[in-house]
């Protein structure tokens, strides 16, 4: 079998000949590879490379932003991707988890547990809140999943747009509890790191970096740091999801994306993996929006308006649904591209109005999601879920094949 | 009125939460009857569009709420370009030049409407049917559509008409109808507004309903919706019909478009379909998505249901009386009031 495999090998694109490298390497070899690429990018805020860091904003913040958008696009890609369920109401999941921790630790909510009276430490609350603020959403994914998930692709997609709705709407008009759209303030973040220069810690928004320090601490604002530790939740999460991805529940998913009916005849009990499919993306939504509130620190309702459900959705479209790379690539894209242009006037020598060019973001991306669906539909780097579904042993078989037969390769060069 | 059954407090900890009154409604019951069977009215047109398309090509059309948007903007460019200005007022100057302006301004919205959604499925949705795409991928395009024209609207059209049309702002209303009570019923008043909205919104429900249950065009709709195969095989052109679909869908939105802004004169703006769109694909949906009487009655029972809510809860829990009552329907009986099916209509 293994014969006709090598054999089309000259016709492999680039990216399928790193994807079947990399599926080749052994699981250390694989971190080995992976640890440095992570540890470069958590560098890219710090070293700032000419040509990619932004000039309008501040590239720690941008950087930072992407790994909150590179969580939810994973969060997402679980379920419009992997199970196949269009979401528009994801945006509502990130509201939850914000609210969640607005509401248990800014003096302005009525169950504020911060202060003298509260349970929660100053320093620790926030850490504290966003595993709650994880459960929270969980279960309002399973809330909103029970009943709505026995309807299908369209109705799905409208039901969830309106449940996006009714939860802004909702964060609007019960003044009494959420501030309304006032909001709530002051939220708690991790106050690690404090020292006379830092009397608030190094994740507070007052931590604009040590102009006059080393090549290392003088771009080390709070942007840098709320990127790392996105970033390390970016790693757990995605062990999580691949693990998974690889598991019966990941088989599952494929098997209900590709056709629900077949699936359901072949014994895969479809409400009960969708269902998962739900929870789990909306979790880590909510993470996402923990991260979000702690960040900046407020949170107000016009933050989370449907138009961000569907930046989210282009995220994970533009990356190449199923992907977890790729969404994460798209990410990148949805968060630097409109941040880059702000403040620029030039690009490549031609003259232009960069925040003109971020203003028009959403023209944009529309433009891109309409091209994209009639060129490129699978994404910038789509999954090849096929061959995932054999795992592993199929790549080693086929390179087992390759060493026993070096004509073979021969006839690939 | 009130008793203490009809009205209460929810109570989450400390804070009063959700508050009803039943009482309020009981009191204005016609007055509430009567504002939902106006917003119902629009809501009912804009329906139609989506649940035609839905039946012919099984596609949830999200940019048809900018159709709308769109036919907003083109009365009150048909009016700007017959002298009217900004803030100014269409009604001073006799009843048959007022007509004539209706008129006109009609005419203006419903074929900027129709040719914008004609032009959306060929320019968006033509060449994936081409493809064979999957209806993700469809509802994904239609998604970008809809930003695109919103955003259109937004920032580039401000730029091509100088600044007189679109951008982030309303514009200033145009009045086209000055409001005067015509007659009472209990404690409501009938308006020549109301008036207005509903004769209209019954004649085009009325002509849409006769053109696609009697007339050859329609046979060929149905056709397409229950059978494209076969409906090809027989003589019918499917692509023909797709675009007739689409501008039937645009005419009824045009119209709409101008019912609403007599409803509401300061509500052109870009985003002001959005939500509307969202809400009349919900009356679809309710009365039976693909079915054109269920999109009709399906209008009219969101649209009174939702203002007896905003007379129960307090007029900020409008908007969320349409949505629960969209997700409590989809749940209970997702095919809708009447059921789903253009084809089945009238076979």
């Amino acid at each position: 079998m293994s014969t006709p495999a090598i054999a089309k090998a000259p016709k492999i694109a680039f990216g399928d000949r790193f994807r079947l490298w990399w599926n080749t390497l052994s699981r250390p070899a694989q971190w080995g590879f992976g640890a440095p690429f992570v540890l470069l990018l958590a560098l890219l805020p710090i070293i700032r490379p000419p040509g990619l860091t932004t000039t309008g904003t501040d590239f720690g913040a941008v950087m930072a932003q992407f790994g909150m958008y590179a969580l939810i696009a994973i969060g997402l890609n679980v379920v419009v991707g992997q199970a196949g369920l269009l979401d528009l109401g994801y945006v509502g999941f990130y509201a939850i988890g914000a609210y969640t921790v607005g509401l248990l630790t800014s003096p302005d909510s009525p169950w504020n547990k911060t202060g003298p009276n509260g349970f929660l430490s100053d320093k620790w609350a926030w850490l504290a809140v966003a595993p709650i603020a994880v459960a929270v959403t969980a279960l309002s994914g399973l809330l909103l999943g029970t009943p709505t998930l026995r309807l299908r692709g369209d109705y799905l997609a409208i039901v969830t747009l309106g449940f996006g709705e009714i939860v802004r709407l909702l964060a609007d008009n019960l003044d009494s509890i959420t501030g309304g759209g006032q909001g709530l303030s002051q939220i708690a973040y991790p106050r690690v790191g404090v020292s006379a220069k830092q009397p608030l810690g190094v994740f507070s928004a007052g931590n604009a970096g040590d102009p006059t320090g080393s090549w290392f601490t003088r771009h080390l604002n709070s942007g840098v740091w709320w990127f790392w530790l996105s970033l390390v939740l970016i790693v757990f999460v995605l062990m999580f999801v691949g693990n998974l991805e690889r598991s019966r529940v990941g088989r599952a998913w494929v098997a209900i994306r590709e056709d629900e009916d077949a699936a359901e005849i072949m014994g895969v009990p479809t409400f009960k993996f969708k269902l998962w499919a739900f929870v789990i993306g909306a979790s880590i939504g909510g993470l996402s929006g923990a991260l979000y509130a702690g960040q900046v620190q407020f949170v107000v309702p016009t933050n989370f308006n449907v138009i961000n459900s569907v930046l989210f959705l282009c995220a994970v479209v533009l990356g190449g649904q199923g992907n977890k790379l790729g969404v994460i690539l798209g990410a990148f894209i949805i968060v630097y591209l409109p941040n880059a242009f702000l403040g620029r006037t030039e690009i490549f020598g031609w003259q232009i109005d960069g925040n003109a060019i971020a203003q028009y973001k959403y023209l944009f991306f529309g433009l891109a999601l309409m091209l994209l669906m009639i060129f490129r539909p699978q994404g910038l780097i789509p999954v090849r879920q096929k061959l995932l579904t054999y795992g592993r042993q199929i790549y080693q078989a086929m390179r087992r094949g390759r060493e026993a037969q070096p004509e073979a390769v021969e006839v690939a060069k | 009125m009130t008793g203490p059954v009809l009205q209460g407090t929810m109570y989450l900890a400390d804070p009063a939460v959700i508050s009803f009154d039943i009482g309020k409604l009981a009191r204005s019951f016609f007055q509430s009857t009567i504002d939902g069977l106006e917003w119902g009215s629009i809501y009912a047109l804009v329906a139609v569009g989506y649940t035609l398309v839905y039946g012919v090509l099984r596609l949830i059309n999200f940019a048809h709420s900018e159709i709308f948007m769109l036919g907003m903007f083109a009365q009150y460019a048909a009016l700007m370009l017959m002298g009217f200005s900004p803030s100014g007022n269409a009604y001073n100057e006799g009843v048959l030049l007022t007509i004539f302006f209706l008129g006109v301004a009609t005419v203006a919205a419903m074929l900027v409407s129709g040719g914008a959604a004609v032009g959306l499925e060929r320019v968006a949705y033509r060449p994936l049917r081409k493809r064979n795409a999957p209806s993700l991928v469809f509802l994904i395009t239609a998604i970008g559509a809809d930003f695109v024209i919103q955003e259109f609207v937004h920032f580039v059209l401000p730029k091509l008409t100088g600044g007189k049309l679109g951008g982030l702002n309303a514009q200033q209303p145009i009045i086209l109808v000055q409001q005067e009570s015509v007659f009472k019923i209990g404690d409501g008043t009938v308006t020549n507004k109301t008036l207005i909205i509903l004769i209209a919104a019954v004649l085009l429900a009325f002509a849409t309903d006769y053109f696609v249950n009697r007339t050859k065009f329609g046979r060929g709709m149905r056709a397409v919706s229950q059978d494209p195969t076969t409906a090809t095989l027989m003589g019918v052109s499917r692509e023909r019909i797709i675009m007739l679909t689409f501008l039937i869908g645009g005419f009824l939105a045009g119209a709409a478009a101008l019912l609403y802004t007599i409803k509401v004169p300061g509500g052109i703006i870009y985003s002001g379909g959005f939500l509307l769109g969202i809400k009349a694909f919900s009356a679809a949906v309710l009365g039976g998505i693909g079915n054109l009487r269920g999109a009709l009655l399906g209008g009219l029972v969101l649209g009174v249901a939702e203002n007896w809510g905003q007379y129960i809860f307090g007029t900020q829990w409008k908007d969320i009386v349409a949505f629960v009552l969209l997700v409590l329907v989809l749940m209970i009986r997702p095919t809708g009031i009447l059921g789903e099916s253009l084809g089945k209509a009238r076979a």
